[in-house]
């Protein structure tokens, strides 16, 4: 059994929550004593019946307010898979919990009003889920009892969306017709909607293939820490420890170390008691080399035959995250996997209006704005392009000065 | 492209290992908080996966309250014994003999709440910057928005409107002097993935996770270990029962359940089927609604 993360963005209005506390009910993700709590809470549907989206509302601000702020995850499992829902707030105002939210999704689901179509904030989420490189994605047409369980009005949609999708190089894209608060198409398939003829959610959910990131050629191991016991009987010992990025490592692989480019080749592989011959992305271990070489936490190993690009000057696109705007005179961190280094955004290309993705220059970066920069950084890094691996192809940018974390980065492209 | 992909217990494993190297590689002095509990045990074994053969780069960090399950000192005795780590604990009958805390009186107190200002006191004391803690958050639904990486300031507070953005995997434990982080390497955890992990792993627990009989009362509906801590009277009536824990907090508001289950087999199937949450069984949960947010907000773990 494995685990699909994914990701649900939409509004209130949407019914979003409602989605998720369905799946969540319907799967018997819900223990005695939460229903208890859900049926004394004071907020019912029009008809009496449980409201299902209090089952995704953490905080008493969101309860108070009625809606959510924040990114909360929710786990349910059956017997095919386990999930890992990053719920968020789908107003524009939210735009950096939804880029937090859709970072570690591998599937995201849009939420469609059938009443509605198309709008401006299902543009809006779509555009993240591709900024984000999300390969997978469902678009649930909801609240389909609001209009007869119409295929016409399902089908224009589609029809929509399609051209929506093509813009954004979404190529895997489905279509569910559905109604949260009813329960059509969620978890059991609906009978009101009988010209429907693929899968209930609940149901593509469990089976869809996601693929692994275990390309050899794209192999890249950045150390997060050096075991030296330096005791008697392990005087010598030496492991590189961290967690595969992408792709396999295999004992006798030649490799390069990156920062300064010295070549080795790898003579164990370790987790623990075990000491396999190979190990893949999403593995954490501990890799030992023939020759004894100055690896220090930061350091990238990489496959000799595959190097990333290395550069101090990078295109990226950026989403920002901090109440205080970017400062384009100011040295931030920039963290990426276990390196962290100086930096200064020296161009702002331009900034996307994700409300109509029209691309416009501009001298400021606000608040959830997000466009394409120029990355200078203090010291040569060895990235990936996003687009080809989300693990070395990503960074976080801290404020020096008060240490949040104010910026996500995609790496697009290394400046000549 | 191939179709490598891990077994979702592998994958727990390996994303706790990375987030407990980033504690070893972004702080100078971490703790890794040990309640004697699964969760904190799972932590154990997970950071002997991290670093061995070398050792820990941080010590463990007991609060004891006094009110502790005596299987539960013995169990952290011989565990700490078995690693060969550090082990530092914090009492919290000096906070009460500092005159730091005052002992709640009545039939519901309990040291539960004390608890936050020794450990708020020992994490001061000893200066650490990241106290490794074994919260998930399908534990409760404040917990499902905290960050692994989740910073509290000097008072220990947990502010929930100005969490940091935690992106891909990506732990940003940059702080202040004052400020310190409390890590959650087992966030994405369930309690069966827990009870999974432990099985497959052959993690020895203390013995009151099983089902075995003990002289219990009721307090507030539920089954309460009979102890000197409870201030029973007259009207309490003693029960024999068979009853297993499913957490390890204090006696005076861990609550029993009655259960057969005296193999991790029968407790797994227990779970599976199981109709009360785990958190269902702590009392200190069941103030308010919001209990847990308000006590998260005051530095609790």
């Amino acid at each position: 059994m494995n685990i699909l993360k994914f990701f649900t963005a939409g509004s209130v209005d949407d019914g979003k929550s409602t989605l998720i506390g369905r799946m969540l009910y319907d799967t018997g993700s819900i223990l005695a004593d939460q229903l208890e709590a859900l049926q004394s809470s004071n907020r019912k549907n029009d008809d009496g019946t449980i409201d299902l989206a209090i089952l995704t509302d953490g905080l008493r601000a969101e309860r108070e307010q009625g809606i959510t702020i924040d990114v909360a995850y929710k786990y349910f499992q059956t017997d095919k898979r386990k999930f890992i829902i990053a719920d968020t707030p789908g107003h524009i105002q939210y735009t950096r919990n939804m880029v937090t939210g859709a970072s570690t999704a591998r599937l995201a689901i849009i939420l469609i009003d059938a009443r509605n179509g198309v709008v401006e904030q299902t543009i809006r989420h779509s555009y993240l889920v591709s900024l984000l490189g999300i390969k997978h994605i469902v678009v649930c047409i909801n609240k389909m009892d609001m209009v007869d369980y119409s295929e016409t009005v399902f089908t224009a949609i589609t029809e929509k969306y399609r051209a929506l999708a093509a813009q954004l190089n979404l190529n895997d894209v489905n279509f569910i017709p559905v109604s949260a608060l009813k329960g059509d198409n969620v978890v059991q398939k609906s009978e009101r909607m009988v010209w429907y003829e693929g899968q209930s959610l609940l149901h593509f959910l469990e089976t869809v293939e996601i693929e692994a990131n275990d390309d050899a050629r794209l192999s890249r191991f950045p150390v997060q820490w050096v075991i030296r016991p330096q005791t008697d009987e392990l005087h010598d010992y030496r492991g590189y420890a961290g967690r595969i990025a992408a792709g396999t490592f295999r004992v006798n692989d030649r490799v390069t170390v990156l920062p300064g480019g010295s070549s080795s080749v790898i003579s164990k592989i370790e987790m623990f008691d075990q000491q396999p011959q190979e190990a893949h992305a999403g593995q954490s271990v501990t890799i030992h080399l023939e020759d004894d070489i100055d690896i220090s936490r930061g350091d990238l190993i990489v496959n000799a035959a595959n190097q990333p690009l290395q550069s101090k000057m990078i295109e990226a696109d950026l989403c920002w995250m901090d109440a205080r705007a970017l400062d384009t005179s100011l040295t931030y961190f920039l963290q990426h996997n276990s390196k962290l280094t100086r930096c200064k955004i020296s161009e702002i290309i331009y900034k996307v209006d994700i409300n109509t993705l029209e691309k416009h220059s501009s001298d400021e970066f606000k608040l959830n704005d997000i466009g394409r920069v120029v990355i200078k950084t203090a010291d040569e890094l060895p990235f990936d392009l996003y687009d080809e691996s989300r693990e070395n192809g990503a960074a976080i940018l801290v404020d020096s000065r008060n240490n949040l974390t104010v910026g996500a980065v995609m790496f697009r492209a290394a400046v000549a | 492209m191939s179709r490598y992909n891990l077994d979702y217990l592998d994958e727990l494993e390996a994303e706790a290992i990375h987030i407990l190297r980033e504690v070893a590689g972004q702080f100078e002095k971490p703790a890794l908080l040990f309640s004697g509990g699964k969760d904190s045990i799972t932590l154990v074994r997970l950071a002997e996966k991290a670093f061995r053969p070398g050792k820990f780069p941080f010590p463990l960090v007991h609060i004891d309250t006094g009110h502790n399950f005596e299987e539960t000192i013995d169990y952290r005795d011989r565990m700490i014994e078995r690693i060969g780590e550090r082990l530092i604990v914090g009492h919290v009958q000096d906070s009460i003999d500092q005159g730091k805390v005052i002992e709640q009186t009545g039939k519901n107190a309990s040291r539960n709440a004390l608890q936050t200002v020794t450990l708020l006191d020992t994490i001061s004391a000893h200066g650490f910057d990241a106290c490794i803690g074994g919260a998930r958050r399908d534990e409760e639904k404040a917990r499902a928005k905290e960050r692994i990486f989740s910073v509290r300031d000097e008072f220990g507070q947990w502010d929930p409107k100005r969490q940091r953005p935690e992106l891909w995997n990506i732990y940003n434990g940059r702080i202040h002097k004052g400020e310190n982080v409390r890590v959650f390497p087992i966030s994405n955890w369930t309690e069966l993935d827990v009870w999974n992990y432990i099985r497959r792993e052959g993690i020895e627990l203390p013995s009151i996770y099983f089902a075995h009989e003990r002289d219990c009362i009721v307090r507030n509906g539920q089954w309460m270990a009979a102890s000197p801590f409870l201030n029973m009277d007259e009207e309490d009536v003693v029960y024999h029962k068979k009853v297993r824990f499913r957490t390890v907090g204090d006696m005076s508001c861990t609550a029993a359940v009655e259960s057969d289950a005296d193999q991790i087999d029968d407790i797994i199937a227990e779970i599976s089927a199981s109709k009360i949450s785990e958190r269902g069984a702590r009392l200190d949960d069941k103030v308010s609604e919001a209990a847990m947010e308000d006590r998260k907000k005051g530095g609790y773990f």
